[in-house]
């Protein structure tokens, strides 16, 4: 279904992002949702693969740093008797991508929502490191609070659309914010949007009762 | 810096494995890749014992999933950095990077030899190109890829030239999909 019905993807992940995905150094917060958009986009996926080569030329032009003798051998008898692994193809069905489903536990129908006021409701994925992401969701119609941010946020429609300052953001698509950015997103009316987002810092909200709601929200 | 008769025998190599289980062909790719991906996790700030130590696992590694190796879509250098850079994350940042899903296979053909050709082609102009970048940009590159800078002190604009394998990669996933539909 997902592979004939590819969403229309307008809003990708920045260069920095991949590479920095590419080279292992992300927060694991930020990988789920690179790994979530690329799973839905060739673009950023052949980007991302581009990254990849970079990091192979790396290893081309390394100085090389001998081993211990014996090395070879040990691994000889490691790899003895062991066939490679038959190819395996990692998908999931539905509307969360394979890396998404992993973190939840299932897809759209296992996540436990808590209610965090104005209609809208969140999941907080369990992660390491000071980033945090979480699953959102938010009814037609409804504003996430207006906020600005200290780190870069990370936004990707699963599901519906919402807009803001800058854009439409529909499913597949990734808003990147950074400090610059006080934004506050509306979600379309229709179906609930449901999002992911990361953040590598407290966001910091703009008016009294959003603090409220923040410190209710733990974001 | 490794020609492209050594980039295509070394293709052969992880094919000799995955077919026949070749270990004459797993000691030679060892005996080139081995040094350097201790080079590469050294750099990345491991000590010299757990290096080796993660070495073999990467080499084994190299052994025990020969059949995820595509040709067309990457050279056997690149495909030993993204295992390296696994593991690095699994045993010494001790952290978690979940992988994209898989696309679905094509149909069950092998890779077209002009196809794997040309992405051989393409990475061994890419590290002739990487050669050539001015040495300030070339060690800022480095140090993105050794952890030493955050996404957000890594520049938008990193003078790659990736727009041939970024392009040539993007078609063939459009091929794919459209043989899905």
């Amino acid at each position: 279904m997902k592979m004939t019905a590819m969403p229309k993807i307008t809003h990708h992940l920045t260069d920095p992002l991949l590479m920095a995905y590419a080279a292992g150094t992300l927060p694991e917060a930020f990988n789920i949702v690179v790994a979530t958009h690329v799973s839905l986009c060739d673009e950023c996926r052949a980007r991302l693969h581009s990254f990849d080569a970079v990091g192979g030329a790396l290893i081309d032009t390394a100085e090389a740093m001998d081993l211990s003798v014996g090395s070879l051998e040990a691994t000889l008898r490691a790899i003895a008797g062991k066939p490679p692994e038959p190819r395996a193809v990692r998908r999931a069905t539905g509307l969360f991508p394979a890396p998404l489903q992993e973190y939840v536990g299932g897809d759209i129908d296992s996540v436990v929502w808590r209610r965090v006021g104005g209609g809208v409701s969140q999941a907080v994925l369990a992660t390491r490191g000071e980033a945090t992401v979480r699953l959102l969701r938010i009814p037609g119609g409804v504003a996430v609070p207006d906020h600005g941010h200290r780190g870069t946020e990370l936004t990707m429609v699963l599901q519906g659309a919402f807009r803001d300052e800058t854009d439409r953001f529909a499913a597949g698509d990734v808003e990147v914010a950074d400090e610059a950015m006080v934004h506050q997103p509306v979600a379309e009316e229709g179906e609930d949007c449901i999002c992911l987002a990361a953040t590598d810092a407290p966001l910091r909200f703009n008016a009294f009762l959003p603090r409220v709601a923040q410190t209710i929200m733990r974001i | 810096m490794p020609d492209i008769s050594k980039r295509m025998e070394w293709v052969a190599h992880l094919e000799a494995i995955r077919d026949s289980q070749d270990q004459e062909a797993f000691a030679e790719l060892f005996r080139h890749f081995a040094p350097r991906v201790k080079a590469f996790l050294v750099r990345s700030g491991s000590t010299h014992e757990f290096a080796e130590e993660c070495t073999q696992d990467v080499m084994a590694t190299l052994w025990r999933k020969a059949h995820m190796f595509d040709g067309t879509k990457a050279s056997v250098s690149t495909w030993v950095f993204t295992i390296a850079r696994n593991r690095k994350i699994d045993l010494i940042r001790k952290d978690r990077r979940p992988e994209p899903e898989d696309l679905l296979w094509g149909p069950d053909e092998e890779p077209s030899a002009s196809e794997v050709l040309a992405s051989q082609q393409e990475a061994e102009q890419l590290a002739v190109a990487m050669a050539k970048l001015p040495e300030k940009q070339r060690k800022l590159i480095e140090k993105a890829y050794f952890g030493e800078l955050s996404h957000s002190e890594i520049a938008a604009e990193t003078g790659l030239p990736l727009g041939t394998i970024k392009s040539r990669i993007r078609l063939a996933l459009d091929r794919l999909r459209h043989a899905m539909t």
